[in-house]
């Protein structure tokens, strides 16, 4: 079992760090038909579809910063979490040799760069046991350009009018994007979650990016707000990387946890256009790659 | 599109505009968060004659080693605006003509880029293997044990590296344009 989840980890981790999904890939195509044709923001988005076709023919990187690798793993009761654990960091420190990963972790004391990706906290493993015979896994690779510009606010805000209601939580996520510009390397995805504390809010956020761009909440009202910050967000007209232009977000992602009453988050995961993730479902030992989760249902855990 | 080669002199530079594309050929500095902080804090020496009328690129690249060669894996622009408290000083000790990244910078380089006769020019971020196709050689390292891969000064040796002026020398930026431009929609949104 160690060998195979070994090999099956280091491989989601070349696929998501240079095959972009084709849900990913199809958006961004579907905004550079939109741009005004000679535009800066068209030309921007003609460079990342060649980019990606170059990464995915050469099993190169698409972006040079791997990012945050973040796992979630769901494994029966006969596979220990240390055999997982284990397996991730090999496949981790493997990728780096290969050049599939840059080594990304930094003592924030010493500044000292650990060499091989992996630190305190890095990288990040989620892992649930489930009853069920065989695993499920899910990987997402995700910058800091984008990590940087992500955000949280607590409801209400004064300063934009937001109370603690839903048009609150619209206009919270819309300052978040209109804060970002361009630097969180537009177009973006963002996943947003509605309630929970500080760190669920951000956890369930990031976890929204495994969604595939196409689905909706199957909350009527969340799907709704899904559509109305996709509308507005672009109606910011931020455009890609920031130049102008019709496209500033590519998909928003919704969910909503429990709140405590005093307490009211609104949380955006911000991920650059470059939105890399991998999944795989392995039984019997055997490994079964997918473009979509086998773990995420659509609009929540 | 405007071919420039580095060294680049000021009177070039200062006939650039917000929206040129340009083509860079000849050696740039690779310098990102850590090597700003150490040009604030030593001023070394050792970068100054890549530096005179060179360029600087923020970004941090994934590099492979093969019997002592390096070679560029993947190497797109990483996020400007965090050297701003010391790119202005940088480009002023250094006589740097152009820095290269994503995401824009603020006043106080834009004011930087005016007095000294620089331009901020942004590559596309993300698309990292097509910029490292225009390197066609690394001439060089500096500190990279100390700093480690991503952060540490790589010399490459570009040929038509291409990228938009985004910010110029007469103190124009289309970033403050995009900025004031959102910041007034996003008004209209929440009914301000």
């Amino acid at each position: 079992m160690r060998k195979i989840l070994q090999e099956t980890f280091l491989e989601m981790i070349r696929r998501a760090a240079t095959d972009l999904p084709p849900d990913v890939e199809g958006a961004i195509r579907r905004a550079s038909k939109a741009e005004e044709r000679g535009s800066t923001a068209a030309g921007a988005l003609g460079i990342l579809l060649e980019n990606v076709a170059m990464a995915r023919a050469e099993s190169r990187p698409m972006c040079q910063d791997t990012g945050t690798n973040t796992w979630w793993i769901h494994h029966p009761v006969d596979v220990t979490a240390g055999t997982v654990k284990a397996a991730v960091l090999w496949a981790t420190r493997r990728a780096v040799r290969l050049g599939y990963l840059r080594p990304n972790a930094v003592d924030s004391v010493t500044g000292e760069n650990s060499g091989d990706n992996t630190g305190v906290g890095q990288p990040v493993i989620h892992l649930e046991q489930r009853a069920r015979a065989g695993m499920a896994v899910d990987v997402l690779l995700k910058g800091g350009g984008c990590e940087n510009v992500s955000g949280q606010a607590a409801l209400p805000d004064f300063s934009i009018g937001a109370g603690r209601d839903l048009d609150g939580v619209r206009k919270a996520v819309l300052k978040i994007v209109d804060f970002a510009q361009g630097r969180g390397c537009a177009p973006g995805v963002i996943g947003v979650c509605v309630g929970g504390d500080r760190v669920t809010g951000y956890e369930l956020a990031k976890q929204q990016l495994l969604r595939p761009l196409t689905d909706r909440s199957p909350d009527r009202v969340l799907a709704r707000l899904e559509r109305t910050l996709l509308k507005e967000s672009n109606e910011l007209e931020i455009g890609p990387m920031g130049f102008g232009g019709k496209t500033t977000i590519l998909a928003v992602k919704a969910v909503k946890a429990h709140r405590l009453p005093a307490s009211f988050f609104v949380t955006v995961s911000y991920s650059c256009w470059s939105l890399r993730r991998a999944h795989v479902r392995i039984a019997r030992g055997k490994p079964t790659f997918s473009d979509t989760s086998f773990l995420l249902k659509a609009g929540g855990r | 599109m405007k071919h420039i080669d580095i060294p680049v002199d000021e009177k070039t530079i200062r006939g650039l505009g917000v929206g040129d594309e340009v083509a860079l050929h000849g050696v740039i500095v690779l310098a990102r968060d850590a090597a700003h902080k150490l040009m604030i804090e030593k001023r070394p020496d050792f970068i100054r004659p890549h530096l005179t009328g060179g360029v600087i690129y923020h970004c941090g690249p994934i590099m492979l080693e093969k019997k002592g060669v390096w070679s560029v894996v993947s190497a797109g622009p990483t996020t400007s605006i965090r050297e701003e408290p010391y790119e202005g000083t940088v480009i002023a000790e250094y006589g740097v003509r152009a820095v290269i990244g994503k995401g824009g910078m603020g006043p106080k380089t834009l004011a930087a880029l005016k007095q000294q006769g620089a331009v901020y020019l942004h590559a596309v971020g993300g698309a990292a293997v097509y910029l490292a196709g225009f390197v066609r050689s690394v001439p060089g390292v500096y500190m990279l044990d100390e700093l480690g891969i991503p952060e540490a000064f790589w010399l490459f040796e570009v040929d038509g590296f291409p990228a938009i002026v985004t910010m110029d020398a007469r103190g124009r930026s289309l970033h403050v344009k995009v900025d004031r431009a959102s910041s007034r929609a996003f008004d209209a949104l929440i009914g301000k």
